[in-house]
């Protein structure tokens, strides 16, 4: 089955610079006269996996929001696929830090997969056979493919967090955006979760940007890590050095920089 | 047994039209002020639809019409202000809604023979609809339906994960302001039938009682169609043979319903 998800991959168009998938220059944001994201720059190839770290209020949401094309940025550059974000949204998908809804809302699981498709269906086009195939292999990358007819809200946490995954592979993406998905979450399905992150990746070669609090769980899963606090630190590997992390953080953070599983082990009071 | 007899009247067979067509509104429409949570919304939309109703009638002009601008209008005005918060929300929807109900009794009070008609808009009379109200609510009815069938999976995406939905790219504030827009025209319609102060039991109870029985948006909804329909007729036809108001009936009609469905499905 995950041939069949990796081939069809392969007939898709895919745009050209097919290794550099995102590439930001001097990227700023600006609220209020107010710097959220200052000098960003970021390249990212195809197979990487990001953890993207960083305290709260630092603009890991915001980035994402940038490059899912939902905010402009104030200065600088940035293209996914060669293309302008809101024109490469059929090439990403997305999962948002925790969906909230209505535990009762009449809604399957596979119509909830479908509803990833929207971007490369738009507006007023119907879901056809095709993008019904398309949920039940992105079900079956995940495990749920025998929940498909169930109701979304019968489903556990952790597999309503796979349903969600499946949704935003549903397009055939080659770039996956994660806002924090394992909020709210049991650490066993965690694990769980962090083991499919890295069978979409390796497998399917599906890039990955995964932001994150718990810097000691992705640091083991992730091939390169981020942290942002208004300004990007990151050197293109798994490395960040301790310096780094205390200008994010504006304060010293012990951790153990090299050997694995890399950890921060707890903020300075 | 009750006879036929009364479908060879005139204002019978375009009740009976007025309030299918009705049903068919609150099913559908229904469907998606419950899974959207926008019920205070809808009923401020009803309310502040009297100010274009009054604003007609002093006029000399049909009162009908002008109460779908005005509803239309304020939902507008709520989805703007919701977007673009300096007034929360439902503080915004208070003032509307009580702005509206104002405008409307002053104006109607300032025209002549107005205390029976005040009576009408407010609870509603079915019997009361003309034959060209029946075109205007089957028009609006056919352009609602035929909206929610070419944007179907747009309002299911919306009405279940507005975040997500914004983040692939779906146009959710054009969507929200179409949306609120269906239910202004769906709620002016049903204040012909059942009244201001009724119509949200009216938008709401269908789709309530169908939820819990049915599973799937589309079973939802024509089952939803299906009771608001019944409890159309039955209102309709008790009131008329029995000669007590009909949109007060038609509720009664669907409360009784709805906590004979509450009290059974536990």
């Amino acid at each position: 089955m995950t041939e069949g998800f990796v081939k069809e991959k392969a007939l898709d168009k895919v745009p050209e610079n097919m290794d550099k998938i995102v590439s930001i220059r001097d990227l700023w944001v600006c609220r209020a006269e107010h710097a959220v994201l200052e000098s960003i720059s970021l390249e990212l190839f195809a197979g990487d996996f990001l953890g993207l770290i960083g305290p709260n209020g630092g603009g890991k949401s915001t980035l994402l929001k940038v490059m899912l094309g939902l905010i402009k940025p104030d200065r600088g550059e940035i293209t996914l696929f060669g293309l302008p974000p809101a024109a490469a949204r059929s090439h990403v998908g997305y999962m948002p830090q925790k969906t909230i809804f209505d535990s009762s809302f009449p809604v399957k699981v596979l119509d909830v997969v479908l509803m990833g498709r929207y971007s490369r269906k738009g507006l007023m086009r119907r879901y056809g056979h095709e993008d019904r195939e398309a949920a039940q292999r992105a079900l079956q990358a995940v495990g749920m493919q025998d929940r498909a007819d169930r109701e979304i809200g019968a489903l556990s946490g952790g597999e309503q967090q796979r349903v969600f995954v499946a949704r935003s592979l549903v397009s055939d993406p080659q770039l996956l955006l994660l806002d924090e998905p394992t909020a709210g979450v049991d650490s066993a399905q965690q694990t769980d979760f962090y083991d499919l992150l890295c069978h979409l990746n390796r497998d399917l070669g599906i890039a990955i940007v995964l932001v994150s609090h718990d810097v000691t769980a992705i640091s083991t899963y992730v091939s390169k890590i981020a942290c942002l606090n208004q300004r990007l630190y990151y050197h293109g590997s798994r490395e960040l050095t301790s310096a780094d992390i205390e200008k994010a953080y504006g304060c010293p953070v012990e951790m153990i920089a090299h050997g694995t599983p890399h950890r921060v082990l707890r903020e300075h009071d | 047994m009750i006879d036929l007899n009364f479908l060879s009247y005139e204002f019978m067979r375009n009740a009976l039209l007025a309030g299918l067509a009705a049903a068919v509104l609150c099913g559908i429409i229904g469907i998606y002020v419950i899974l959207n949570r926008i019920v205070f919304i809808s009923d401020g939309i009803a309310h502040a639809a009297f100010g274009g109703i009054g604003l007609g009638y002093f006029l000399g002009y049909d009162p009908l019409a002008f109460g779908i601008v005005s509803a239309v209008l304020t939902a507008i005005g709520i989805g703007m202000v919701s977007t673009r918060a300096r007034v929360s929300e439902d503080t915004a929807i208070g003032v509307f809604m009580a702005t509206g109900m104002a405008l409307g009794i002053m104006l109607l009070t300032l025209s002549q023979g107005y205390a029976r008609d005040l009576y009408g808009y407010l609870f509603g009379n079915i019997l009361a609809v003309t034959r060209s109200d029946v075109l205007l609510i089957l028009t609006l009815t056919l352009i609602i339906l035929a909206l929610v069938f070419l944007l179907y999976k747009e309002f299911l995406l919306l009405s279940f994960d507005p975040v997500y939905a914004e983040a692939i790219g779906l146009p959710v504030q054009a969507l929200r302001l179409l949306l609120l827009g269906m239910v202004a025209f769906s709620v002016v319609i049903l204040i012909k039938i059942v009244g201001i102060i009724m119509v949200i039991a009216l938008l709401t109870i269908p789709g309530a009682i169908s939820r819990r029985h049915m599973k799937g948006l589309p079973a939802i909804m024509s089952g939803s169609i299906f009771l608001g329909a019944v409890f159309v007729i039955i209102g309709l036809l008790i009131s008329y043979e029995l000669d007590v108001p009909s949109g007060a009936t038609i509720i009664l009609t669907a409360a009784a319903c709805f906590f004979l469905s509450t009290v059974l499905s536990r």
